[in-house]
């Protein structure tokens, strides 16, 4: 009797093995998975969720000079693919269950994240900054607390606004 | 099938190898990775199809259709959010929860709202003799607006029909007393009585009252709102003004709440409703319209004076703030965007922003939600607090010439009564104002710095005593600014 049953269960375990890669594969090409691998700014459209923060960005001041990983990821490719990973769960699964505000709004860890390629970019001005005394002992300065409709802002997703030429008058 | 048997039986013996032990897993891991990836693909697939904006035609939507329901069948979304109008959730100023009350023959609610009389007794000094001093409640959701206009004890004073253009959808009454002329319509309601008006009317506010039936596009249907606006822009210098032909489509998500939530009196022996923006839109321009025109509403049994009353005039003070300024909406924040699925809807069940903080401030304020519920109450503390001030020198002027109407000479008399009739218009003014000073705080916090010193200056001129030379007038002469709705 066991001589017999093995090959079922076999052939069992094979099927599903195949429906699941069969099927996994077919929803990733679906659902573009390939395409959070790679740098272009529509992938982060996919889903409509950041429909208002692509518009933005298409209209803004950093239209020309930063995609969505310049800024929401690290440079270093592990530092990169770890945040990729971490926001593509969290956002996934909050898209999958429905549950997230009508206005997304950023989390500390990305606004750190963001903080950081800002610094990064504008070395020139950013160090100057962090060498005057004043402003290093305010540790809680941010970019964007200021600018924060530099990347995207739903005003310039709508205002038909000129992007600010503001830090470039050399 | 054999095979299957054997299977059963083999794990029945429970001698199963390591070999085996590893393969069951195995099938039974595929078996939910399978299960798990399948559901995955479906509700990614559901997602794509929410963001698709389906539509389905299922009615012809004319003129002659009031029945939201009917609208609902093409716009069920919608038309869903318009029906939860009839939640009663309060703020810390704002709509009341619901009270029970007794139903009777007169009155057949079971469920009311607070009444703002029994709050703050100085009301009923204010409207003494008037029928505000009968019944008024804290508003409620636009569900009500029909029943809580037809069951209110102001029924007593027999109200024109003028009343129902804001409390009843009326574009098909308007046609069908008109005879397919809405302007004829009007003037046909504005000459009847209520009990009489009351009888066409159907629905509370409706699609049809705001929407264009072939196309959705928004469109004013109020004819006080079409004459009071081309008044205004004639003002500006913009002669002939069609609100419908050439407003934007951001102006027009103001003006069509602005067709009732607005200011206005009965003009003249035909009762016509009549918006007084002739002059302009801040509180002393519409009091020296209403001056203008001789606009008496009632007198004031204490001390004689003949006053004038002012309505929910929430479009003209949005319009002297800041939100009007950088052109933000009333739809902005009363009706913002929101999620059905994959679709975007703007919300049809209007409310408080404070019950929705998310959607209508933080769309462009990157704060907390506490920290901008404390910035809304801030300005609404002060702003109450300076509301009682200016209702305790209202009481003290109406007293004092009720005190002292027989001493005083004519002219004294004369400038205390004026002073009562404009400093009590000002404070009605923004107190009848559904944002206790929120649409625009400053100019809020003006008006009723303006009417403590109408109200001092009146006390003044009773007693005889010169109205100090450094002084404004009484109702300054105020150069309006620049702030447009």
């Amino acid at each position: 009797m066991r001589v017999k049953s093995t090959p079922v269960l076999w052939i069992v375990a094979a099927l599903l093995l195949g429906t699941l890669v069969g099927v996994g594969s077919y929803a990733f090409i679906y659902a573009k998975g390939y395409s959070y691998l790679q740098n272009d700014p529509v992938a982060c459209a996919n889903c409509h969720a950041m429909r208002t923060q692509y518009d933005g960005w298409v209209k803004s001041s950093h239209h020309f000079a930063a995609t969505c990983n310049d800024c929401h990821t690290p440079t270093n490719v592990a530092g990169k693919y770890a945040v990729k990973a971490s926001n593509g769960f969290f956002h996934s699964m909050y898209f999958t269950t429905g549950h997230y505000p009508d206005t997304i709004r950023i989390t500390n860890f990305d606004l750190g994240v963001t903080e950081a390629a800002c610094r990064r970019c504008h070395q020139d001005i950013t160090q100057a900054i962090n060498g005057n005394v004043a402003h290093s002992q305010a540790k809680g300065m941010k970019c964007t607390r200021c600018h924060y409709s530099v990347g995207h802002s739903n005003e310039s997703a709508w205002l038909n606004v000129q992007p600010l030429e503001l830090h470039h008058g050399k | 099938m054999c095979n299957l048997w054997s299977f059963t039986m083999a794990n029945d013996s429970g001698t199963p190898t390591r070999n085996r032990r590893w393969l069951i897993t195995t099938v039974v891991l595929s078996a939910v990775a399978v299960f798990a990836v399948t559901a995955l693909l479906i509700n990614i697939f559901e997602r794509k199809q929410e963001a698709r904006n389906p539509y389905y035609h299922v009615v012809d939507l004319n003129d002659t259709i009031a029945d939201p329901a009917i609208w609902g069948k093409d716009f069920p979304m919608q038309y869903d959010l318009y029906k939860r109008t009839i939640d009663m959730q309060r703020t810390k100023y704002g709509g009341s929860e619901a009270l029970p009350h007794s139903p009777t023959d007169a009155d057949p609610r079971s469920l009311v709202s607070r009444s703002k009389l029994q709050e703050d007794p100085r009301l009923k000094l204010m409207w003494a003799g008037y029928a505000f001093s009968i019944d008024y409640r804290e508003r409620r959701g636009h569900a009500y607006m029909l029943d809580d206009q037809t069951f209110t004890e102001r029924q007593k004073a027999n109200p024109p029909g003028a009343c129902l253009n804001c409390h009843a959808s009326m574009v098909t009454v308007y046609n069908q007393l008109g005879g397919g002329d809405m302007m004829k319509g009007f003037e046909v309601v504005n000459h009847m009585k209520y009990s009489e008006a009351r009888q066409y009317a159907k629905h509370p506010v409706a699609c049809i009252d705001c929407h264009e039936p072939k196309t959705m596009q928004l469109r004013v249907t109020r004819p006080a709102f079409i004459q009071g606006i081309r008044a205004f822009k004639a003002k500006q210098g913009v002669e002939n003004y069609d609100v419908n032909a050439q407003a934007t489509r951001q102006e027009m998500r103001s003006y069509v709440c602005a067709q009732c939530h607005v200011t206005y009196y009965f003009k003249g022996p035909d009762k016509t409703l009549t918006f007084p923006w002739e002059k302009g839109l801040h509180v002393e321009e519409i009091i020296a319209d209403e001056d203008q025109s001789k606009v008496k509403e009632w007198e004031h049994p204490d001390t004689g004076a003949g006053l004038i009353k002012p309505r929910h005039p929430e479009f003209e003070v949005w319009s002297q703030g800041v939100h009007a300024r950088s052109g933000v909406a009333c739809a902005d924040c009363h009706m913002p965007y929101t999620r059905m699925g994959g679709l975007k809807i703007s919300d049809h069940q209007v409310n408080s922003p404070l019950l929705k903080i998310n959607r209508s401030c933080q769309t462009c304020h990157h704060f907390t939600e506490q920290e901008l519920r404390a910035r809304v109450e801030d300005i609404q503390d002060n702003f109450f607090n300076l509301r009682n001030t200016a209702m305790d020198a209202l009481v003290d002027l109406i007293n004092d010439i009720k005190a002292n109407k027989d001493h005083a000479t004519p002219e004294q008399l004369a400038q205390a009564r004026e002073a009562q009739r404009h400093a009590q218009f000002m404070i009605d003014f923004i107190i009848s104002e559904n944002s206790m000073g929120f649409h625009a705080p400053q100019e809020a916090m003006r008006i009723l710095g303006n009417a403590i010193n109408t109200c001092r200056n009146g006390q003044l001129a009773l007693h005889g005593a010169p109205t100090p030379s450094h002084n404004p007038p009484m109702i300054a002469q105020r150069q309006p600014g620049g702030s447009l709705p």
